[in-house]
């Protein structure tokens, strides 16, 4: 059977700008969401065409991810649409996933049973903190009551359901985390994203934080918010099969997986990224950023493509490690092998890996895989530099 | 012009520490004598280098001629010879002494005698100069003139009842200056029909003309087309023209015995003039050189680098210049692990190291780093074999060597009462020897023998934080002696760091040792891998600091948008490791090590 794909589709707009968040997203009067969603379609088959002429026709969709911007504001016949066209072109697995990302204002709450209804089995809600000033500091619409109601009707809803908090905030003591961490794991999800807040370019924490308006927790006190996060989780039963993912054993995100593993990915909508394996090579390709811009293309052209790059065998090593490593389960390296053509030997340093494998921050799993430990995982932006070719 | 009888000529320098008022009083004589337009007058007038206006110190010397017309009604040719002051340039002090019979003595009338009149009238004394007292800024009313009269009779024992009481800044009395020189010095001896004899006082390299040598004629006479021999250096050379200093330099037919002035040939570089060498005439050559020529050796050594490596031959080219005009400084090749491609170079003194730096960084335009600066070590190995040693990071095994000499200096302290017992705690930490404390009203002089060692690492910022700046300080070269001397390593993640390494005695090893671990722990970013840093005498730790890894540095989100980017950002970090130093698993940014070595200094 062919290698299975995972379906990526970004709505890229939202009801207001956060002040932490670089995702490609923007805040419009009026969304002409009938005709965005016809071009996300016709981008969707497109995609699929291509790959019918490149012999790759029916390979099995194994996830769809509906991003954002705010894809719960999308209209649900239009998610419905999509999900139609996509379980259409490639045959879905029994088990796919599909999952939509929903803010829990009052508004959002009330579309999940028709998003339900669509065929979205995953709902992933930015709860991004139980606490209401840290929710005002964060920009968010909600308060901690409405993100504790829409996890409820949520979870009423969706066969699976993760949300997303972010942490290491101005002054955040390592109690006052575990505590709101409590609450949060015992809303019963199966699945949590938890972030570290970090300052992104370009956003308005940015500029603030260049001036001074506010610090975060740095160094020693990042690692030990990250570690109580592990242990928190971990008594939940929530392991932390990425850097920033914890799930019960088997509700892992399968379509994140699906980058971590360095797997092949349509990205479809304005900004989106793709990896396909085609008769060229394993080929990147980004889509224009701008909503207007990216739909006129997709109007005239099919496709709002405006870079793609064939990846060397050193670029596909690089990402494969880069990501692969960000999990708990590592690396494998015969995959590593086939998907970039470099042995793990000639894509790392090899004096650096048993350097790494001395310090205790890469280990080899029972599997024979290359995994990245607790202490190498708290340091993996340095290691990764080091290691790799 | 030049057929002065030697009874009308008077050579004089002037002897002063530091901010007493030498320059000022050069400049009130050059006015006075009318000897140069008003309007061309600028303060400093023979101290040409912006180096040496701004910190009002002498590097070159340099000579003008006054015409004077004495109360006694005679026309006088007055020549004064500006001297380098600082101890660095001592040997050419001498020279530049030895090119004149007398000198006045100019001491602040409100600070009194410091270390460095102390060290120059001394030399100046060993120049057989009759000597002429000088008490400045007299109307300050701080001044206490007959204190400082009874000072430089109590320390110098030279009799200052006729001191002359001036102020050079307001002109006051510079008529007694100018009387006293042409009475109270004694004029050259020489004899015109003698075979040519002149001394090399200094040379430098002027663009136009090439290199410009200023010369003392002591017998016989020099002259346009005279075919000449320098002595020492065994070459030949035809002049072009001789002048004197007007200070501008205006050309003469000949100079005769007592005659300053300059002498022009087809000369390249200064490197071929050595200072103290006697000029002769190729034909008619005089049976002995004059007495006293020494070359001048560089007694402390350090690394240049450049911050940038791309400056590397920028770097060679300057010192090139550099050297054109200054023959006693040497440079040759090395290079570091941590600082890469540089030159080791040698100086006078710390004085002269300094400068040249700061020629190099102004003129030159060069960011520079310098490692720690070491003395000249004698070795002597188990076979006997004698070794100096520029560089501790050269130094041979120690199973394999005898002895260890090293120099000493003899220094004079000149300090306050009240800070004397800082002043000479601070020498018996540095490994000083007494030799005398006297008292002179409230001012202590401290003479102590001191290794140079001592003195080169942080001593002058030392002695000035514990005396709040109101000790001075000068010294003489007092020979070598044997020493209980190790080189204390700095390894970084256990590798060696050449650049950081130095010679001390064992007392002091751990202490200096402890402090650049400690100094490196600050600096060095924290990495991947914890770091140690060990200060080590041979393969014996003496001190040890560990560097922990960084506590956190990983990205908290990373999704199928976002690998394009990581991957990026990596090539981009790899790029940068090329400005690291590898030491085993991890890299030191080369910053790190320069910013170590810039707290030294």
């Amino acid at each position: 059977m062919p290698e299975p794909i995972a379906l990526y589709v970004h709505w890229p707009f939202c009801a207001a700008k956060c002040p932490y968040c670089d995702f490609n997203s923007h805040v419009r009067e009026r969304v002409d969401a009938a005709r965005f969603g016809a071009a996300l379609r016709r981008e969707l088959a497109f995609e699929a065409a291509r790959l019918e002429a490149e012999g790759q026709g029916g390979r099995p969709l194994a996830s769809i991810f509906f991003g954002g911007g705010t894809p719960s504001l999308m209209p649900p016949q239009v998610v419905a649409d999509i999900i139609a066209d996509a379980t259409r072109l490639f045959p879905p697995l029994p088990d796919i996933e599909i999952t939509l990302e929903a803010n829990p204002t009052s508004v959002e709450v009330s579309r999940l049973a028709e998003i339900r209804a669509a065929g979205v089995n995953r709902a992933s809600l930015g709860v991004q903190a139980l606490d209401d000033t840290a929710l005002g500091f964060l920009g968010r619409k909600h308060d901690a009551g409405q993100a504790i109601a829409a996890l409820e009707a949520a979870r009423g809803l969706f066969p699976r359901l993760s949300f997303d908090l972010i942490y290491a905030r101005p002054g955040q003591a390592v109690a006052e985390w575990r505590a709101e961490l409590r609450r949060a794991l015992a809303l019963a999800a199966d699945h949590l994203s938890l972030y570290q807040l970090t300052i992104e370019p370009g956003t308005r924490f940015a500029t603030e934080y260049a001036r001074g308006a506010f610090a975060l927790p740095e160094g020693e006190e990042a690692a030990a918010l990250y570690f109580a996060t592990g242990e928190e989780a971990a008594r939940f039963g929530l392991l932390p099969y990425e850097v920033s993912n914890y799930a019960k054993p088997g509700a892992e995100s399968r379509h994140n997986l699906a980058y971590w593993r360095y797997g092949d990915y349509l990205g479809i909508g304005a900004g989106a990224h793709q990896r396909l394996t085609l008769r060229e090579g394993l080929v990147a390709a980004r889509r224009h950023r701008g909503p207007e811009e990216w739909l006129a293309r997709v109007e005239a052209a099919g496709h709002a493509i405006t870079a793609t790059e064939i990846l060397s065998p050193t670029d596909r090593a690089r990402e494969a490690l880069l990501m692969g490593l960000r999990l708990s389960e590592g690396v494998d390296p015969a995959r590593l092998q086939a998907r970039s053509g470099l042995s793990l030997a000639e894509a790392v340093d090899p004096a650096m890996l048993a350097a790494c494998l001395d310090e205790d921050y890469l280990t080899w799993t029972p599997e024979g895989r290359l995994a990245a430990t607790w202490e190498g995982r708290l340091r993996l932006d340095a290691l990764l530099p080091a290691l790799l070719r | 012009m030049t057929n002065t009888p030697l009874s009308r000529i008077r050579n004089f320098s002037i002897i002063a520490h530091i901010d007493h008022g030498k320059s000022t009083l050069a400049d009130r004589l050059i006015q006075a004598t009318g000897s140069v337009a008003l309007r061309d007058m600028k303060e400093q007038m023979l101290d040409s280098m912006e180096l040496e206006q701004e910190r009002g110190i002498t590097i070159k010397a340099a000579s003008v001629r006054l015409d004077y017309k004495a109360k006694d009604g005679n026309d006088y040719v007055l020549n004064l010879m500006d001297t380098p002051g600082h101890v660095d340039f001592a040997y050419e002090v001498s020279r530049s002494l030895a090119a004149c019979e007398g000198s006045l003595l100019v001491v602040d009338a409100s600070q009194g005698v410091e270390a460095q009149t102390l060290a120059n009238v001394y030399q100046a004394i060993d120049a057989n100069h009759e000597i002429v007292p000088v008490l400045n800024k007299i109307d300050l009313p701080a001044a206490e003139p007959e204190r400082v009269k009874q000072q430089i009779e109590d320390v110098i024992g030279l009799d200052a009842s006729e001191a002359v009481e001036i102020s050079a800044k307001s002109g006051l009395n510079i008529e007694g200056v100018l009387e006293a020189i042409v009475h109270r010095l004694p004029a050259p001896q020489g004899d015109p029909d003698a075979p040519l004899k002149a001394l090399l006082v200094d040379s430098w390299y002027d663009p136009y003309l090439g290199v410009i040598i200023l010369i003392r004629v002591k017998d016989g006479t020099i002259r346009k087309g005279q075919k000449i021999r320098f002595m020492a250096e065994g070459t030949t050379q035809t002049v072009d023209s001789v002048g004197v200093f007007r200070p501008k330099m205006t050309p003469v037919d000949y100079l005769g015995p007592g005659e300053m002035g300059y002498l022009n040939a087809a000369i390249k570089t200064v490197a071929e003039t050595n200072v103290g060498d006697t000029i002769t005439d190729d034909r008619n050559p005089a049976a002995e050189p004059l007495a006293g020529f020494k070359p001048s050796i560089p007694v402390v050594w350090c690394g240049l680098y450049p911050v940038d490596a791309d400056d590397f031959e920028k770097l060679r080219d300057s010192l090139g210049k550099l050297r054109l005009n200054d023959a006693s400084f040497h440079f040759e090749a090395e290079s570091s692990a941590a600082l890469g491609f540089g030159f080791r170079c040698g100086f006078l003194g710390l004085l002269h190291l300094e400068i040249i730096q700061e020629r190099l960084s102004r003129e030159f335009d060069l960011d520079l780093i310098a490692t720690a600066p070491s003395v000249v070590y004698k070795l002597t190995t188990n076979k006997g074999e004698a070794i100096d040693l520029h560089n501790p990071a050269d130094m041979p095994d120690p199973t394999l060597i005898e002895k260890i000499e090293e120099p000493w200096i003899k220094a004079t302290i000149m300090v306050p009462d009240e800070h004397l017992g800082s002043i000479l705690t601070l020498c018996s930490e540095r490994r000083g020897q007494q030799v005398e404390l006297t008292y002179v009203g409230n001012r202590a002089m401290a003479v102590y023998r001191l290794p140079l060692n001592e003195v080169v690492f942080d001593f002058y910022d030392r002695l000035k934080s514990v005396s709040r700046g109101y000790a001075s300080f000068d010294y003489v070269m007092d020979g070598y002696d044997e020493g209980d001397l190790v080189k204390i390593s700095i390894l970084v993640n256990n590798e060696p760091v050449d650049a950081l390494s130095f010679m001390a005695h064992r007392t002091q090893a751990e202490r200096r040792g402890r402090s650049i671990c400690e100094k490196l722990k600050e600096l060095i970013p924290r990495q991947l891998f914890k770091i140690p840093i060990q200060a080590a005498i041979g393969g014996r730790v003496i001190a040890r600091e560990t560097i922990s890894a960084m506590s956190k540095d990983v990205t908290a989100k990373c999704y199928g948008g976002d690998i394009s980017r990581k991957r990026k950002l990596l090539e981009k970090q790899k790029e940068g490791k090329k400005r690291m130093r590898q030491f085993g698993k991890v890299e030191i940014p080369q910053s790190a090590f320069i910013a170590a070595l810039k707290m030294d200094s």
